[in-house]
């Protein structure tokens, strides 16, 4: 049984790599049809196994979809993570945390939809539209002065976003009453209790938990990514210890009673699809490959190499380490609300920071700054390690489990030892591949060559 | 220096000019300022209210707030020497200190160690026997630290001396978990937590018009403070401990040879320091006092388990940064510091937000005074 079982795992593991590589490959196809071809076709061949089910036996079983979507949104989590770390060089451990909190951030307010109550969305969403324009505004301003030290910044931006926030929950007070009517009764559901509203509602949770997570960070970021590698690394753990801490006494210390604390939240509508889970990672995929290949990507490869180079440059170093921060977390966010909406539950135990080392060593393995590798690490990550692993490790015997806590160090530290950039190095993959790089950097050598001939004849 | 960057006079008043007509610091300094002076009274107040209403839980808690302290002084120790020389977070030192409580915990309630001094001189006194199988507790525990963070140190951190150091970091974390769920392992340490048996008997006494001991069973009168044997064993060792490191450091042939590594390594080297040997050393002696902190501390809050030491490790390295990484002083003060910031955390606001007061301090101190209380300005490192 195990061996049909390890077999069928392998052969799934393969088709889905396979699959994520035709799908990249098929992105960065020139015309836009064939794009959008690409899309269609991927999604309709997962979906279409999903739907097969040949008398009892089903070729994508509960468990193999709950993989699925585990590894789409640990692929999420883990972009985000290698724009931060691989692509900009900032070793961040917070990544778990904000996952965290664009979770229960966005069960929240899908939970407190569910219930007839629509303060959680026009909160959430008031908060972070009005946010992100009192961040850009505080910002515009502090730009008219040069130098402002980061403290000071810093409290600009908290008290900016303090007010916002208790202006939001104000307009919520008012707001929320008048959209109860419309939810009706279970019997006879109002226009807002419909499956459709429920459906937009989980798209804006999904954004607005991105958002939030991504403000979070913005402001968490601002002050620690100016402490130097080592230090941030350390803010950062600190920062996930926090998150966890809070999410355990959410009912407490935070207030939020649904949320239930260390108990676990219960009851979060399980709206997850496939093709929600799709339209995100293909998302999410965009964003982080647009962002690396556009100058601000470059600037932030630059900064990961030589930061006084970058600033020699002209790079704004300190905003560049955090717009990256900030995009790795908003896409954590995305994948922890993904994350809450398949599980229906969510306890802080699975937001515990150890937990949080997964997408590092995902991201070690699959490379520092290689967008591919990544995704294929966390797929492979998944199922072979959740899946399949922790089966067979579980049929030999109880305790054997836990070894697989004592083999993810061993092997963080044999590739720290022997390959610290990572095991695929950069190698990039159809979409991910700057096409045409190599072409002009050969015709620009040559050209160089050229000229050096040339001078050398006269 | 050339001599033309040395600035001439004319240089000089045009800087003074400049000065006076009011080009000074970076514009709006001040509101950060503010802001952490709002907090600071703000809590102060806060404090000071709350000791006013009830001084005696106060007291209390300032007590409580220096055991736990002086434990992280002395895990702090090994973070700011290891980081004055290899400039590495040696994230596994709490594992380390975790590891000297599990010993101890062996050698007391599996192997009884602390009665051997009774068993082999059945004439002795029990007050002496006590002592003298106490310590061997301790000291099987520091050496069994000794000897786990120097082969850590020549497996895992050598190889990497001249990698980035986020590698060696990775890496330092990477050691940190393989002890904890190794520990983990049901036949190693097993991942529940243990109750902790003391090697000697507790006795604790209550300050009321003098001090009088707590008799077993019986419940201390109200509104007094109470401490027991073991916060002034912890104080103890952990005062002795400082002043046997500042002897080393300042006054031993190795511990000038620590701070010259520190300084340069190259230039150490050249002058016939083996700085292998050293930061060997370094990681022994750290090592050693988080054995014994480990040890006290389970004696202290007598329950252990594998993840024991992270928090402690890591609110000791905020403790150290607080300080001034790399001086010792600065460690001591930091971690009573830290001890202090936690008691009336725990005490006043919440429990559970203990940990977010830690990592509070070290951004603070870090954006205000990254050199920390006692440290020197840090040198650039390629």
């Amino acid at each position: 049984m195990e061996l049909g079982y390890l077999a069928s795992t392998i052969v799934k593991m393969v088709a889905l790599v396979a699959w994520i590589y035709g799908l990249l490959w098929g992105l960065g196809r020139k015309k836009v049809w064939q794009k959008a071809a690409t899309l269609v076709l991927a999604f309709a061949v997962i979906q279409a196994i999903i739907w097969t089910k040949i008398g009892d036996f089903a070729l994508f079983s509960a468990f193999d979809q709950g993989l699925l979507f585990q590894a789409i949104t640990m692929t999420m989590v883990a972009l985000g993570l290698n724009l931060i770390y691989g692509f900009n060089g900032q070793f961040s451990l917070a990544q778990w945390g904000f996952y965290g909190i664009g979770a229960y951030c966005a069960a929240d307010i899908t939970y407190r939809w569910t219930n007839g109550d629509a303060s959680g969305l026009i909160v959430v969403g008031l908060g972070v539209i009005l946010g992100a324009l009192a961040l850009a505004g505080v910002g515009r301003l502090l730009k008219m002065k040069r130098g402002v030290p980061v403290l000071s910044a810093f409290t600009f931006y908290l008290f900016a976003l303090v007010t916002v926030g208790l202006v939001a929950v104000w307009l919520g007070s008012f707001l929320s009453p008048i959209c109860t009517p419309l939810f009706g009764t279970p019997d006879a559901p109002g226009p807002l209790g419909s499956p459709i509203a429920l459906q937009a509602v989980f798209f804006l949770s999904v954004i607005f938990a991105g958002a939030f997570a991504a403000e979070v960070s913005f402001l968490f970021g601002l002050p620690v990514l100016s402490l130097g590698s080592d230090y941030f690394g350390i803010a950062t753990l600190g920062f996930a210890i926090v998150v966890k801490t809070l999410l355990v006494n959410s009912d407490t210390i935070l207030g939020f009673k649904e949320m239930k604390g260390g108990r676990g939240m219960l009851g979060i509508p399980k709206v997850t699809t496939w093709a929600w889970a799709f339209v995100f990672l293909v998302i999410v995929i965009v964003i982080i490959r647009n962002f690396i290949r556009s100058s601000t990507g470059r600037a932030t490869l630059a900064v990961r190499e030589d930061e006084i180079a970058a600033r020699a440059m002209g790079i704004d170093v300190a905003g560049n380490k955090l717009l990256s921060f900030v995009v790795g977390s908003f896409v954590a966010g995305i994948g922890g609300a993904i994350y809450a909406h398949y599980m229906g539950f969510l306890a802080p135990a699975s937001f515990d920071f150890i937990a949080g080392f997964n997408p590092l060593i995902i991201v070690v393995f699959g490379g520092l700054g290689s967008m591919t590798g990544t995704i294929a690490a966390a797929f492979g990550w998944i199922f072979f390690l959740e899946g399949f692993l922790r089966i067979l490790l579980g049929q030999l015997g109880t305790d054997a489990p836990s070894w697989r806590f004592v083999l993810y160090p061993i092997a963080l530290l044999l590739l720290m030892l022997v390959r610290p950039q990572g095991l695929l190095g950069t190698v990039e993959w159809g979409f991910f591949k700057a096409e045409g790089a190599r072409k002009r950097l050969k015709q620009a050598l040559g050209a160089v060559q050229r000229t050096g001939a040339q001078k050398a004849g006269e | 220096m050339p001599a033309s960057t040395i600035p001439t006079k004319a240089k000089a008043d045009s800087l003074q000019a400049r000065v006076a007509k009011g080009r000074r610091g970076p514009p709006l300094a001040w509101v950060g300022w503010a802001f952490l002076i709002l907090l600071a009274v703000v809590t102060v107040t806060y404090i000071a209210s709350k000791a006013w209403s009830n001084p005696v839980l106060f007291l209390q808690n300032l007590l409580d707030g220096l055991k736990l302290g002086f434990v992280y002084a002395l895990i702090a120790l090994g973070y700011t020497m290891v980081y004055g020389i290899v400039k590495l977070i040696n994230f596994a030192h709490g594992d380390v200190f975790m590891v000297g409580a599990f010993t101890s915990f062996y050698a007391v309630s599996r192997f009884r160690l602390h009665e051997w001094p009774g068993a082999v001189f059945p004439g002795m006194p029990p007050g002496l026997s006590i002592v003298i199988g106490s310590l061997t507790v301790v000291l099987l525990s520091m050496a069994v630290c000794v000897i786990l963070a120097v082969t850590i140190e020549r497996v895992a951190y050598k190889p990497l001396r001249d990698a980035p150091r986020i590698a060696a970091l990775i890496t330092a974390i990477g050691v940190s978990f393989f002890l904890e769920f190794f520990g983990a392992l049901p036949f190693v340490f097993s991942g529940r937590f243990i109750p902790y048996k003391a090697p000697f008997p507790t006795t604790a006494w209550y300050v009321k018009d003098g001090i009088h001991p707590i008799v077993s069973g019986t419940a201390s009168p109200d509104n007094t403070i109470s401490f027991s044997n073991i916060f002034l064993f912890i104080a103890a060792a952990s005062i002795l401990v400082q002043i046997l490191l500042q002897f080393i450091v300042k006054r031993t042939k190795v511990g000038i040879a620590m701070r010259a590594s520190s300084y340069d390594k190259s230039t150490a080297r050249l002058m016939g320091i083996n700085v292998d040997q050293i930061i060997s050393f370094t990681f022994a002696i750290g090592s050693a006092f988080a054995g014994l902190g480990g040890v006290l501390y389970a004696i202290a809050y007598s329950s252990i388990w594998t993840q024991l030491g992270i928090l402690p490790g890591l609110k000791a390295f905020v403790a150290a940064v607080l300080g001034g990484i790399g001086s010792i002083p600065g460690a001591f003060v930091g971690a009573l510091i830290m001890g202090q910031a936690e008691a009336m955390t725990m005490s006043y606001i919440s429990t559970p937000m203990r940990d977010a007061v830690a990592f509070t301090i070290l951004i603070i101190v870090l954006l205000v005074k990254p050199t920390g209380l006692f440290g020197e300005p840090a040198q650039e490192k390629a």
